[in-house]
């Protein structure tokens, strides 16, 4: 039987080599000794010295920045705009709870299609402060994307023009599914849940004006008292 | 990069007069008086149980008699929360939930999940697995394509393309079925191989329909390109700027229809699509007509690939020969006792993966498939995301249909290629 090792430089060689090599990942990611393969990570370390907190690469070649979050929106508007660096593609939002109180990441996937370059982009929010502003201004693509974060782990992007659960029903309160203390199987037994779907009044969801008392904006132009209406969804 | 635009012998709105001179499309506004029928607008509910919606989708659309005023989608309903299933489950565990997203084409969705994976992992897979996973890939964009384009001619009201599509889509789900034993959830990728090698005469089989799909496209073509009512509703209907599809976040098709040649096969290419000859066509409306050629077209150049991918599939093993990744044959189990401690360390712990991230993309059927994967040392993930490329494409609906007639959303709709099992994950 011929068995070959795992390509060098892989997990499983460090992790093979014994137990002073098992942590060899971590500690190399910590002290941030690679330099970064993108050259917009120095770009944006000279021009924002103060909003990046640190960076590293993950995944051999994958440049990851983590930024103030107080001074996202311009940081990545200029990322967004200036010549030498044109992200015009933001592939995604997400965000990432490790759980163990430690603070909510939430990510952004950066492309410029005129450099075909990538970046990642960080912030962390506290537990006790999930608020981050809204980027829907510099890619009205984000839109959705913040929504479903907004969805399911209850991060709240200030300045959303539309800021509703989208995944998950309207009137749901059980809380933000992707976190990592909300159980499996929901916070109700599933006679419960069954309960609560047969209780609940289709009218509710079928009703003409729904859209007229959740879209913010529409109500400001039609009716124009029901603003704060439109912030109960939650 | 190679890319082109395709020069289409279309003139734009062919219809002929009377007198055989070229009059305005069907949806031109004609010259009479409006009827005064008042200001109100009316909702209409379109979904989420209709055939048009391609899913379970609700589109809440606002109308000023025929015109769209608004449309505010309604998602979730097949909300399953794979994302969460899958931190319950190992990395190779979490294979079967991907291709329940996106059931068009199910082996992208493998394929693209443990390409992330491994590059995690900084596993290296063997050349004859990366060839088996292109053929897979390209295959199931048609698989995806063939699909779209069935269902696109019956939203236009064209019936016969959607017999023949359905016709050549049965090829690829014996050539599935084949390969995994399902027709549509396949599940066939494991970390570090496939579940199996390409069984006997498989390669054959792709070959063939590789061989008999062009001539299939063209009698499609034949029905759809210069056919008065599909041009009718199709041409400036959905048509976005280059600029604008690109905030939006639109890719794939939709994209490319608009003038962006952005494939991630070209730009940030993946298992050598860089050395196979290939050509992204792009569109120069940006409507749901160049959305339909570009599609076409991309089914082509999908057949140019698998053939290419078939004459270079090497011989060799399928699986990475690492015990910590892949399963010990059955035989070994058996007779070896390493294989044995190997096979049961493999199934009851699964494979670590270091405490990094990572991103991936490929360039699914619908767009730009990227998963990101988030481990923490062990062998399961604490964060699986997929960026669903229909998800941000159908955000754009808004933008596309307001001002447009009822009629005209469910083209736009069509046009998307949307698929709501990975829209609502």
């Amino acid at each position: 039987m011929t068995r070959s090792k795992a390509p060098p430089g892989s997990f499983f060689d460090l992790a093979a080599g014994g137990a002073g090599a098992v942590d060899a990942p971590a500690a190399a990611s910590e002290t941030a000794a690679v330099p970064p393969c993108n050259p917009s990570v120095d770009a944006l370390r000279e021009q924002f010295p103060d909003g990046v907190l640190r960076n590293e690469v993950c995944a051999g070649d994958q440049d990851v920045v983590y930024v103030d979050s107080a001074r996202l929106v311009e940081m990545l508007g200029w990322l967004h705009e200036s010549p030498g660096q044109q992200y015009d593609h933001l592939a995604d939002v997400t965000a990432v709870d490790h759980g163990g109180g430690r603070p909510i990441e939430v990510v952004y996937q950066l492309w410029s299609i005129p450099h075909r370059a990538a970046l990642r982009v960080k912030c962390e929010l506290p537990l006790d402060s999930l608020e981050i502003d809204t980027v829907t201004g510099i890619w009205v693509g984000a839109n959705w994307l913040e929504r479903e974060v907004y969805d399911l782990f209850g991060v709240h992007f200030t300045g959303h023009p539309d800021l509703r659960r989208i995944l998950m029903p309207d009137n749901y309160a059980e809380g933000h599914p992707l976190r990592k203390d909300f159980p499996l199987r929901g916070r109700f037994s599933r006679a419960e849940q069954t309960r609560r779907a047969l209780t609940q009044d289709p009218e509710d969801y079928y009703m003409p004006g729904e859209i007229g008392g959740r879209v913010p904006q529409l109500v400001a132009e039609d009716a124009g008292g029901d603003a704060e209406e439109a912030d109960d969804v939650d | 990069m190679s890319t082109r635009t395709v020069e289409f012998e279309v003139a734009r709105n062919p219809e002929m007069g009377p007198g055989g001179t070229l009059v305005a499309s069907p949806t031109e506004p004609f010259d009479a008086p409006e009827p005064e029928l008042g200001a109100d607008t009316m909702l209409v509910n379109v979904g989420p149980q209709h055939p048009a919606t391609h899913g379970v989708l609700r589109l809440v659309v606002e109308l000023d008699g025929e015109t769209v005023v608004r449309v505010d989608p309604r998602l979730g309903y097949l909300h399953s929360s794979f994302e969460k299933l899958g931190e319950y489950r190992t990395w190779n565990q979490v294979v079967p939930l991907t291709d329940r997203m996106d059931y068009l084409a199910p082996l992208i969705y493998n394929c693209a999940y443990v390409m992330a994976v491994e590059k995690l992992m900084g596993i290296e897979v063997t050349d004859r697995c990366r060839v088996a996973r292109v053929v897979c890939m390209e295959m199931d964009r048609i698989f995806s394509h063939l699909l779209w384009l069935g269902t696109w001619s019956i939203d236009v009201g064209a019936f016969t393309p959607f017999l023949y599509a359905f016709q050549q889509r049965e090829k690829v789900y014996k050539l599935h079925e084949a390969l995994t034993g399902a027709r549509i959830t396949t599940s066939a990728t494991r970390i570090g191989g496939m579940m199996a090698d390409l069984p006997e005469g498989w390669t054959d089989g792709v070959r063939e329909f590789a061989n008999n799909l062009p001539a299939t496209l063209d009698e499609i073509d034949g029905l759809l390109k210069h056919n008065a009512i599909h041009i009718g509703r199709t041409q400036g209907i959905g048509a976005i700027s280059a600029d604008e599809a690109v905030n939006c976040g639109l890719t794939g098709a939709n994209l490319r229809a608009s003038g962006v040649p952005y494939d991630v096969r070209k730009d940030r290419p993946y298992y050598d699509y860089e050395s196979y000859d290939f050509e992204v066509p792009i569109g120069c409306h940006g409507d749901c007509y160049d959305r339909y050629l570009v599609r076409m077209e991309e089914m082509r150049q999908s057949t140019r690939i698998l053939h290419q991918a078939l004459d270079r599939l090497p011989a060799g093993p399928m699986d990475v020969e690492d015990p910590r990744i892949s399963l010990p044959s059955k035989t070994d189990c058996m007779s070896d006792m390493e294989s044995m401690i190997h096979h049961f360390k493999l199934i009851t712990e699964g494979i670590p993966a270091p405490a990094e991230d990572c991103w991936f993309s490929v360039e699914g059927s619908k767009g730009e498939l990227g998963m990101y994967v988030v481990g923490d040392g062990g062998p399961k993930p604490v964060r699986w995301r997929i960026r669903p490329p229909s998800f941000v494409n159908l955000s754009a609906i808004p933008r596309l249909s307001e001002g447009h007639l009822m009629a005209d959303l469910i083209m736009i709709n069509a046009s998307l290629d949307i698929v709501l099992g990975e829209i609502d994950r």
